[in-house]
Order: structure tokens, then sequence, then C-alpha cells
């Protein structure tokens, strides 16, 4: 591997993270900031973070957020992994490419437009738009994320697993319980994650199918910002960044170590 | 206590006219979409047997294995097990085990766990699984690496854990899918005997999925051999070997000079026939050939001898020249090309050091063999 640091190398990576990087490091700074205006340096302050914790308005959203992320992402992880085990075991069914294709199209559905026909669909069954309607909404576009994470599991899945469970006597249900569930859990985890990150950020979708009294988070701070960018929003903001950088960082160290384990343990079973 | 050797040596319930059959497969066929896996096939397997399937890939001897598990059902035909027809019988009800293939061990449990799997099902009592476990990794000699997961363990080792689950239930029947197709050349010679001697030490039967000839020989009291969904001959080793039915398995196991030829004359005792090319070729035994039938005489190469000089009381010996010679060490094998433009392979053991009747490169020769040699092919 070639690893000189040529000075073209230094530029393209100072400019390639200071594009990605700059506006969330700038966010952050400035939710220490001590002066109320958002883009005057007043000196360093934990003030807003303080503040924010008795904004009522932004709790009460955060709190709405995690509950529709919570049950959203469970749903969506159950009804998935459902489709995606029949995608990719019954192969022959009647109307299977009409099913993937429903099951993947939300993936390049423009949110508005899902947004949209989901608000028509409430509206036409007169549904009250709330809590219920943006949980509904979100496992509606969440699922199909879980169904391609679980079905790219499920293709390089051994069967042979569950027929050797299967002629040691457990029938099949018992079979996907104690064999198949198990095996390919770590795919599960990784779609709830997934179907919780999207649920979480979700502004268009929740626009569209919240009603009163179910503001969440993403919404909260959009609303906040038209009235202006207060530094109580860069410190939300930095909470939110915190909590999904620290899932990240433990993930990915949890995932390392287990490759490490694995590779140590074949070292030691080739040496006997 | 008999040897293990006497006790093989005597078992042969398939000469029984009396012994009762414990697996039959009567008229089964399987069909895949327009594909023909299994083509009306009868095959009767006794108790206690080690039985070989042997054959090229997409034969149908796995799929012959997977009905029997109760992963396919037939097309048509039954198959019976003790006396009991298994159409219809889930693979988790069938009292049958498999060892796969890819051994498909669960990977998020330890060996211990994995052998217990098949007994938890079956709702044996704790303190029982946990004595019939430490049984079968003393069985396969892995006491020590009960608490590890199947990616800790060689090779080896994780066949002999598929293997302890496999017999941990005390199946009637274990059926093992190509069993040591994943070992390496010498770890596939060891455990050969020792499937060999488990299987006596459990009185279990034993059917075997295999393509290699050698495990197959080394192994089973009887093998079949499988063409295109059909049995083409079932027999013992050794008469597989020296007495097959048909050029398929003469060829297919083992080396095999066939001479093309037509019955030129039939009596009680003798048959002459007329190679295609010219040798004039006595045999013993015609079979069933009748006279001015064509016919294929098949002779394994080691039936046949080599010499500078005819010999003197050979009653076949054909004259041709050295075209190739390969010395392997414990034998020779020559090609030696007849005056007629046939190739014939004779293979000569190296019984002493130096050889009397040293031949090479473009040598003249005589082959020789005795009239019971070989084998008249009527297909």
């Amino acid at each position: 591997m070639n690893s000189t640091w040529s000075r073209f190398n230094i530029t393209s990576i100072v400019l390639g993270f200071a594009f990605l990087y700059l506006p969330i490091v700038l966010l952050i700074v400035f939710s220490f900031n001590e002066s109320k205006l958002v883009t005057v340096w007043g000196g360093f302050s934990t003030k807003w973070y303080v503040s924010l914790f008795h904004n009522q308005g932004l709790m009460d959203a955060t709190w709405v957020t995690a509950r529709v992320g919570v049950i959203s992402a469970t749903v969506a992880t159950v009804l998935g992994t459902l489709a995606a085990i029949t995608l990719t075991r019954y192969t022959r069914f009647r109307g299977r490419v009409l099913f993937s294709g429903m099951v993947f199209a939300p993936l390049v559905m423009p949110e508005v437009i899902t947004g949209l026909s989901l608000l028509l669909l409430f509206v036409a069954v007169g549904l009250d738009r709330g809590f219920f309607t943006v949980t509904l909404a979100h496992i509606t576009f969440t699922m199909c994320f879980v169904a391609v994470v679980v079905q790219s599991r499920l293709v390089s899945f051994d069967r042979s697993l569950e027929e050797a469970a299967m002629d040691l006597g457990a029938p099949p249900v018992k079979t996907f319980f104690q064999i198949t569930l198990p095996v390919i859990l770590p795919a599960i985890i990784s779609g709830w994650m997934l179907a919780f990150t999207l649920s979480l950020d979700d502004l268009v979708i929740a626009s569209f199918t919240s009603g009163p009294g179910a503001t969440t988070l993403p919404m909260k701070i959009y609303s906040q910002v038209r009235l202006g960018v207060t530094p109580e929003i860069n410190a939300a903001c930095t909470i939110l960044i915190a909590v999904v950088a620290v899932g990240v960082i433990i993930a990915s160290i949890a995932n390392k170590r287990r490759e490490i384990q694995r590779q140590l343990d074949e070292q030691a079973a080739q040496r006997g | 206590m008999k040897s293990l050797g006497s006790i093989r040596r005597d078992f042969a319930p398939w000469n029984d006219p009396n012994a009762k059959p414990y697996i039959q497969f009567d008229k089964v066929t399987k069909k895949f979409g327009d594909f023909t896996a299994v083509n009306n096939l009868s095959l009767t397997i006794f108790e206690r047997e080690f039985f070989a399937l042997l054959g090229a890939s997409g034969c149908g001897k796995s799929t012959l294995l997977r009905m029997l598990a109760g992963f396919e059902e037939p097309t048509a035909g039954r198959i019976l097990l003790d006396g009991q027809d298994l159409r219809g019988i889930p693979p988790y009800k069938r009292p049958v085990n498999m060892m796969f293939q890819s051994y498909a061990l669960f990977p998020h449990m330890t060996v211990e766990k994995n052998i217990a799997f098949g007994l938890k099902q079956e709702g044996m009592p704790g303190p029982d699984i946990d004595k019939r476990v430490a049984e079968m990794l003393k069985l396969v000699k892995l006491e020590q690496f009960a608490k590890r997961k199947p990616h800790q363990l060689s090779g080896g080792q994780r066949q002999r854990v598929a293997l302890a689950r496999s017999v941990a239930k005390r199946p009637k029947v274990l059926l093992l899918d190509e069993p040591l197709g994943a070992l390496d050349k010498k770890l596939r010679e060891e455990t050969q005997f020792e499937l060999m001697d488990l299987q006596q030490e459990l009185g279990l039967t034993f059917v075997v999925v295999t393509h290699d000839q050698e495990e197959a020989m080394t192994m089973a009291d009887r093998i079949a051999i499988m063409d295109k969904g059909e049995v083409m001959q079932v027999a013992t080793p050794a008469e597989i070997y020296e007495a097959p039915t048909s050029r398929f398995v003469a060829h297919f196991v083992g080396n095999v000079n066939m001479f093309e030829g037509k019955v030129a004359e039939r009596t009680a005792s003798t048959t002459r026939i007329t190679g295609a090319t010219g040798a004039q070729i006595v045999v013993d035994n015609g079979g069933h050939a009748a006279a001015g039938s064509d016919i294929v005489f098949a002779i394994r190469p080691e039936k046949i001898k080599v010499s500078s000089k005819k010999p003197a009381d050979a009653v076949n010996a054909l004259e041709g020249e050295i075209y190739d010679v390969a010395y392997l060490g414990d034998m020779t094998v020559y090609h030696i090309k007849l005056d007629d433009g046939q190739i014939v392979r004779a293979s000569a053991l190296n019984a002493s050091r130096i050889t009397e009747d040293p031949l090479t490169w473009n040598d003249r020769a005589w082959v020789s063999f005795r009239p019971d040699a070989g084998v008249v092919l009527t297909r």
C-alpha cells in the first residue's frame, strides 16, 4: 500500500472532510455559545443545554419521537422479516414478482408521495391523525428497508441447518425459533436499528401524517427554526448527533472485536 | 467375543432368501419438473448393513437419500422402513438421522448443545441427555471440546461433532451424505475405518452417499452403482470389481480394458471371441452371450501379464509394442499398442526390486491372460 502523505492527498482529505463535517462542527461549536445570536461567538457556555431540558415542547417531541421510533421499528422488523422470508423461501408462489416489487417500491418512492398518499388514506378512512398514524406511516416506509437487510442475510443462509434440525426431530415452527432466528438475528437487529434511525430523522412523512399532540423532534426543530434558529436547537441537535455517534461507535467496536475473536478462534482451531 | 472381521465375513443377508428387508425402495420415481432424478428404482437394504450409493454427481443418489430422510417425497412408488410405509411422514418424525455434507452444525450452539439438540426434541430428561452427550463425546474423542462453538473447531473435529449429533438419538438408520468429502486425504482414510468400527459398535444400518469409489469399496458391505436415476448394479465391492454386469459399471469402478467383439463359438465350458480388430480370445465363462452376438470383453489391467516372449502355456496371448511405461513405485503400468491397433493397459506389481524381464518404450512385447481373467459383457 502506498502510504506517502503527498500534498495532493492531504488537500483532498482535508477538503473532503471539511465538506462533510464543517456544518456539523459549526453546529456543535455554536451550541456552546454564550450569546443568544447564533452566528456571533460570545464565549463558552453550557446554558443552552440546561434550558433545553426546561423546554417542555422539545422534551415532549423527543418523547414522542422515541416512542414512535421504538414501536414502528419493532413492528416493521417483524413484518419486514416475514416478507424477507417469504421472498427467499417461497420462490414459486403466484404473484411473487408483484409482491417483491411492492415490498421494495417504497425504497425509491419520493417521501412526499408516500406521505401524501398516507395522508389521503387516513383522511379517507376517517382516522384521526396523531401518534397512531405517524407510527403506522413509519412502519410502512421502514418495513422495506428491514426486508432488504434481512433478505440479503437469508440468501446466504445454509438451508441444511434447518433440515438438520428437522431431521433431529424439531417441527418447522420450533426449527424457526431455535435455529433460523438465532442465526439471522444480527441481520434482524441491524434492520431494527436502521428502521429506528429512519424513523428518528424523518420529517416529511411525519409532517403529513402527524396531528396535534404528536409532534416529533424533527418536526419541532423544523418549526422552531422557521421562527429563527436558537442555540437551544443547536444543543438539541448536538445531543442527537452524540447519541447517534455513540451508537455507531459501540456497534462498530463490537463488530470489530467479534471479528478479531473469530479469527483467533479459527487460528486456534487450525492448530488443533 | 468375535472379532469385527469375522462378523463382517459372515454377514451376508442379501444371499439369504428368508432375510427380512429393512429399507425397501419400491419402484420409486422422483421428478423435479421435467427432470427425472430417480427413475422407477427398486432397492433393498438389510438391517445392520453398511450400504453405499455410488455414482457421479447428478445420478440421483442424493435425492434417494433425501427421500429416505423425508426432505423429498417420491413422485411415484413407495419407501418402506422396517415394513412401515414412509409416505407422508415428515422428517422430524422419521426414525432416521442424517449426517450432512456441509455438517450443518448449529453455529450458535456449543458442541454439547449441538449433540443434545435431537435428544431435547425427544423430550429426554436432562440427566439422561447429559449422560448420552458425554457418551457421544467420548465416542468421537472430543471430550475436551464440549464447550466450544463449531467455528472454533478444525474440519476433522466438525465432522466428528456432526457424526456424534446424528447418532446421538440412536436412529434405526444413519444416512451419510458424502461424509468424508470435506476432509483431506490422510484424514479421510483414517476416518473411513473409524466409521466402520462405529457402525459395528452401534449396530446401526448405514446408508452412505459418495462419489469416491475407493471410499465405497473400503467401507461398504454392498454398493449400488447409480447412473441417471437408475441402479446399474448392486453387489459387494469384490463382485462389483471382479464381476461387473455392464460396461458402465466396469468403467466406473477401477481401470479396465475393453475388447469389442463377437462370440465366434460357444460351448458349455468355453467361449471363443473374435475381436473387432481380429484378436482371438478364449474365455471360461461367457455369461449369457449367445453365439454370434455382439459383446465386450472386459479385463482389469492387473490381470494382464506383460512379457518380452510369448509365454509357452498361455491360452490368450496378443503381440504388440510398449507404448508407454509409468513407474509408480509399488507397481508399473504399461500401455501396449497391439498390432491390431488397440491399446491395452497392464499393470505389474513390483514384487522384487529388480525386474527379470525389463521392458521399456518401443520394445516388442506379449500380453497374456488366463481364460478366467476377464468378463464378457452383453450390455
